[in-house]
């Protein structure tokens, strides 16, 4: 049985992967106190022969403390994540980006539309591919996300992204990849009958290799 | 349903009741029986929830394989399941429809319309509610919802398939779903559903308003009505949301209108603000009444003062106010702001707290207590230990940055079966096995009841707990065939055991309804007050008759003077009269005919 997340290979996935391993050793140092305090009492203080429970209604300042102490506690998780989520979803905090795409979703496939040798998407040498993402390492993604038909989540685990991609209006999310390979896009929102087939592929080249990729797929 | 109360019910009305059989059964106006009509109906509707899933568990553990047929398949219709292999589409329906059933059908009545029905007039010291014509209503018009809700299994194109929580435009669009009148089905019998709960909030509120006891003040009220009460006046605010947004939809499914649809300049996150609005509130109306029970029971099976009563009340107040404000959680990878996503953030955390305060209340009580092991006690302890868990997954999920790995996945289904199973079905088990002896009369079987609260634990940590485990391999929620993705695909052996432990949990589950039912009618005679308890309930006969009280009660002080100097024995009853007060006329203690 695996226990942690797959193996990160964007550059933002360790913050994500760093927060929850705070989270896990706050929260686990929480599981731990409570479940042992309490089957420590429930066997310490287990009914015995004469023996009488204290009359004891409350203790003001305990209340006081196991206020706090949580407070402080999820406060500070609060704070830490606040930053890192802005990074990674607010659009005006998005680096400059090296490569924009643009996905659109509709029951069950992913159509990415990429710009063609210039570089620029709404030019005449775009290309689309359904269900395949390809990009490079090192250069920050831009996708710009719609749908056509219902809400469709755009998944990709290795990259801790998730963006909705809903209909209507336009989302966007960005990401930079750190290693070459084949990864997953899946969908996770319930989108219908084929949500469960609706995945793609993701293929991260080098950057020479992905040029030499737009420009094949320009071409033909 | 009613009809099988009625042996029962019978031999223990021994007040002279000359209502016909009708009236004193099936629409009846006693609390107590419209309390335990909707426990049998929503006993009824868990076993119906608890089967779709086991149906569901065994595509997740072989998904679409010839070699495991689903067992009972061919009875199925083609359009449900073809050759043994279970459809996609009706995959879809089996897990809207669990989720559904088990939170509108049956875990909030067993909550709600089971033990505030049953538990407020006689933790009061009412002899019954406000108003017992609307309160007859009320369950009269769950069971229409209830009917049309299962109806939808029969109709042509298949029940509806869109999750229980429907997010439009798929739950307001057939040929986006390929579901069309199951879906309408489904929307017009939770808004039915949300009339019946809004009838009986209104009816709970006005009763521990103005039907309290003598002597009972606010202060003195067992925990279980406050948390009722909190949950009544959570379902008064929350249900006419929850049935505007319905309507909304009815009219987009039906009438051409788009207020959910892009298309005419409708919007679809309307719909998750709207639901979620209503639904995280829901969500405290889940488990509010839970924390009521095991707050009880706990004082009773230590024999001790609950710990910090106040701070009890308070928090259950603080989550009741605090759970308006963090409905986004649900939407942060929604494409709603990402500062507004923070927001939620820290008021999601912030909840956190009065949950934790409650937790270390509990530890506080069992704190140099006298424990004693009863089934209710059993079950109200596995709650504290599991709720914990579930609340501890909650603050995963609240941080923003990690809930984009784990939004949909399969540690936010962990997160809600550890609350709601963990939590609010374990308070229910406490709750039925604890209030059995004053419905009925008799008592449940002890040791039936200790091999069921062991089983259940085990089974239930056996089939939940690696959920999380999936979650952090990335396993979407909601797929009927994982090992269509690459990186799913070697998690069949996981699911495997996930489904055989769901199985062994399901088969237990057999146990409890044994023991409901042989109980009924062979249990042990109970005493008047089985538990040795404090509140006003132990003071009624066992059932109590029509009225309740044959005097109403005057109480003396609050609900858990356990171990109190005052007495000898280790309780001391909200009515006792204290000793230095003279002990009234015999002609004022509760006669029993
Ligand atoms: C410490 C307290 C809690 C926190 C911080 C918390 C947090 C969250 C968050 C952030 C989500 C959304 C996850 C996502 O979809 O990405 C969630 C989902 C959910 N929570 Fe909690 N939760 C808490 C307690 C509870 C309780 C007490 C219940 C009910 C008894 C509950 C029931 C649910 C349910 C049913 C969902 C899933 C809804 C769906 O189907 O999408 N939670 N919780
Ligand atoms: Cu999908
Ligand atoms: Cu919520």
């Amino acid at each position: 049985m695996k226990w942690g997340f797959p193996e990160s290979v964007s550059t933002y996935g360790g913050d994500i992967d760093a927060m929850y391993a705070i989270i896990l050793y706050v929260t686990g140092a929480m599981f731990l106190v409570v479940e042992a305090t309490l089957i420590y009492f429930i066997i310490r203080y287990r009914r015995r022969e004469g023996g009488k429970a204290d009359y004891v209604h409350g203790h003001l300042r305990t209340e006081i403390i196991w206020t706090l102490v949580p407070f402080v506690l999820v406060a500070m998780l609060a704070v830490t994540s606040a930053g890192t989520w802005l990074d990674l979803k607010h659009p005006s905090r998005f680096p400059a980006a090296g490569l924009d795409l643009k996905v659109r979703a509709k029951q069950f496939e992913w159509n990415v539309t990429y710009p063609g040798a210039d570089g620029r998407l709404g030019t005449g040498d775009d290309f689309v591919k359904r269900n395949q993402l390809h990009l490079p390492t090192g250069v920050p993604v831009r996708l710009t996300l719609s749908a056509e038909d219902v809400i469709h989540s755009f998944f990709l685990p290795e990259f801790r992204v998730k963006q909705d991609a809903v209909p209507g209006m336009e989302t966007s999310v960005w990401f930079e990849a750190t290693k070459p390979g084949t990864y997953v896009l899946g969908c996770a929102e319930l989108c219908g009958l084929g949500h469960y087939k609706m995945r793609g592929t993701v293929t991260v080249h080098t950057p020479q290799e992905f040029q030499r990729w737009q420009q094949e797929q320009g071409a033909s | 349903m009613s009809t099988m109360a009625i042996p029962q019910a019978a031999a223990a009305v021994h007040l002279h009741d000359d209502r016909p059989f009708i009236r004193r059964y099936i629409f009846s106006t006693d609390h107590k029986i419209i309390g335990i009509q909707f426990l049998f109906m929503s006993l009824l509707f868990l076993l119906v929830g608890g089967l779709l899933a086991m149906m569901m568990r065994w595509q997740l553990a072989w998904p679409a394989d010839a070699q495991h047929p689903l067992p009972g398949g061919s009875l199925l219709p083609e359009t449900m399941v073809a050759q043994g292999i279970m459809l996609p589409e009706f995959y879809n329906s089996l897990m809207t429809m669990h989720g559904t059933i088990l939170v509108f059908f049956a875990i909030m009545p067993l909550l709600v319309g089971v033990f505030a029905n049953y538990l407020i007039p006689l933790q009061c010291g009412a002899p019954d509610m406000a108003f017992p014509r609307l309160n007859m209503l009320s369950f009269w018009t769950a069971v229409p919802a209830g009917v049309l809700m299962v109806a939808g299994f029969f109709v042509q194109g298949g029940h509806a398939a869109a999750g229980w929580t429907a997010y439009a435009p798929l739950s307001a669009v057939p040929e986006y779903s390929g579901v069309s009148t199951g879906q309408v089905l489904w929307t017009v019998s939770l808004i039915i559903l949300g009339f019946s709960s809004l009838m009986g909030a209104v009816n709970y509120i006005s009763t521990v308003i103005n039907m309290r006891a003598p002597g009972m003040t606010w202060f003195r009220l067992p925990l279980p009505v406050w948390a009722l009460f909190i949950t009544s006046v959570l379902i008064l605010l929350a249900m006419p949301v929850l049935a505007g947004a319905l309507i909304l939809l009815l009219f987009d499914q039906v009438l051409g209108t788009s207020f959910y649809l892009p298309q005419a300049n409708g919007e679809p996150l309307l719909w998750q603000h709207l639901f979620w609005f209503f639904g995280h509130p829901e969500v405290y109306i889940l488990i509010l009444p839970a924390f009521g029970f095991v707050s009880e029971i706990l004082a009773n099976g230590a024999r001790k003062p609950i710990f910090g009563y106040h701070a009890m009340v308070l928090a259950i107040v603080a989550i009741a106010f605090l759970g308006w404000i963090v409905w986004g959680h649900h939407m942060f990878q929604s494409g709603m702001n990402p500062m507004l996503g923070n927001t939620f953030m820290f008021s999601t955390m912030v909840i956190a707290v009065p949950t934790a305060i409650k937790v270390f209340n509990w530890l506080g009580t069992l704190w140099r207590g006298s424990i004693q092991f009863q089934v209710p006690m059993l079950n109200a302890i596995a709650f504290v230990a599991m709720f914990v868990i579930g609340g501890l997954s909650g603050v995963f999920l609240a941080s923003t940055p990690v809930d984009i790995f784990y939004h949909d996945t399969y540690f936010v289904v962990a997160h809600i079966h550890y609350v709601l199973f963990g939590g609010s079905l374990f308070g229910i088990f406490a709750a039925i096995t604890y209030w059995f002896p004053k419905m009925f009369g008799r008592m449940m079987s002890e040791r039936l009841g200790k091999i069921h609260f062991f089983l259940t634990f085990l089974f239930f940590n056996l089939a939940f707990f690696p959920m999380h485990n999936l979650g952090n391999a990335g396993m979407m929620r909601r797929i009927y065939d994982y090992r269509q993705y690459a990186h799913l695909a070697d998690l069949q052996p996981l699911n495997e055991f996930i489904s055989l432990s769901a199985f062994a949990l399901g088969v237990t589950q057999l146990l409890f309804a044994f023991n409901f039912l042989w109980s009924l009618f062979r249990g042990k005679k109970a005493e008047q007050n089985p538990w040795r308890a404090n509140s006003l309930e132990w003071s009624a006969p066992s059932p109590p008759p029509h009225g309740n009280f044959a005097v109403t009660p005057i109480v003396y002080r609050g609900p858990y003077e356990y171990s109190s100097p005052e007495s000898a024995e280790d309780y001391l009853p909200q009515d006792q009269p204290p000793a230095e007060q003279p002990v009234p006329a015999p002609d004022l203690v509760p006669a029993s005919s």
